[in-house]
């Protein structure tokens, strides 16, 4: 049985961007969660650009900033900052 | 108005993302080391202009992009949109994800967490061109929503989900030439199923 805002399957993979970033409405998500309980080939794409962009996440975003850095901004802040002369 | 004495106390949670960030921006270390004081030097300044009570890291972020974007772009060779080609749809997940055989492709067991190396990504990530590279980070590293993207970048929604859209299929297709170079995915299959990608839509 289809409802009747069913979307297809290629109608689904046009929104796999628009559903793994967040940016569909409560309803066109539920029309899309409601085809992937049907569809197996749909669910293994979203499964796979879910967990690609969970990797890019994750990946891209576990830089060691360098040793000195936090030092140096703090002391940016210090300029200045009490019109004093002072630094700190 | 925000006080400037609180500014440190807020703000410096965020340096270690908005490192990651410059330094896919940037691509090199001193340059993203330097990116990111020159961004919280700008936003200490001009905290007194940022509204209470409305997103901290979002507003730092759009100074990071922005100083970016007049600072080291500039440098830069302007990108040329048609530099990423035309890419096929799924691309990376018609060519790993589909293989029952995981002497060729991967095994079901096996995550593309495991399977993929943190410098593989990276690079992948850093070898777009600007006008895409900054939306993926912003969107997929950084996890902001379109409008906000949007508003840092100052061009419209429809343009950051096309970027973002042309962005994803070039850097799926830098992670898959990787995966060929280690010989994790087998060249023939490769091959095949582009032709087989090719005979989806026949005339």
């Amino acid at each position: 049985m289809t409802a009747p805002d069913m979307p297809d399957c290629s109608q689904t993979i046009k929104e796999l961007d628009l559903f793994l970033d967040g940016e569909l409405s409560d309803r066109e998500r539920d029309a899309v969660r409601h085809h992937l309980d049907g569809c197996m080939d749909c669910l293994g794409a979203f499964d796979f650009h879910a967990e690609l962009k969970s990797v890019v996440a994750t990946k891209c975003n576990n830089d060691e900033m360098p040793p000195g850095l936090l030092a140096k901004i703090e002391q940016c802040f210090g300029v200045d900052f009490d019109g004093d002369g002072v630094i700190g | 108005m925000a006080d400037q004495a609180d500014f440190a106390d807020q703000a410096m949670q965020y340096a270690p993302q908005l490192y990651s960030a410059a330094l896919r921006m940037t691509r090199n270390r001193a340059d993203a080391e330097d990116l990111v004081q020159e961004c919280y030097l700008k936003g200490f300044r001009s905290f007194h202009t940022f509204t209470e009570g409305t997103n901290l890291r979002a507003w730092l972020f759009r100074i990071l992009t922005n100083t970016y974007i007049n600072k080291y772009r500039a440098k830069q060779r302007r990108p040329d949109e048609s530099d990423l080609g035309e890419i096929e749809d799924l691309y990376l997940y018609k060519n790993l994800g589909t293989f029952e055989d995981p002497s060729i492709g991967r095994s079901a067991e096996e995550s593309l967490m495991a399977m993929l190396p943190d410098d593989e990504v990276k690079q992948a990530l850093e070898s777009l061109p600007d006008n895409f590279r900054i939306p993926v980070i912003l969107a997929d590293v950084d996890g902001f929503a379109y409008k906000e993207i949007a508003e840092m970048l100052e061009i419209p929604i429809g343009t950051v989900m096309s970027r973002l859209h042309r962005g994803r299929k070039a850097m799926q297709k830098a992670l898959h030439d990787y995966a060929l170079a280690r010989g994790l995915v087998a060249a023939e299959h490769a091959g095949a199923s582009d032709t087989a990608s090719g005979q989806e839509n026949p005339q």
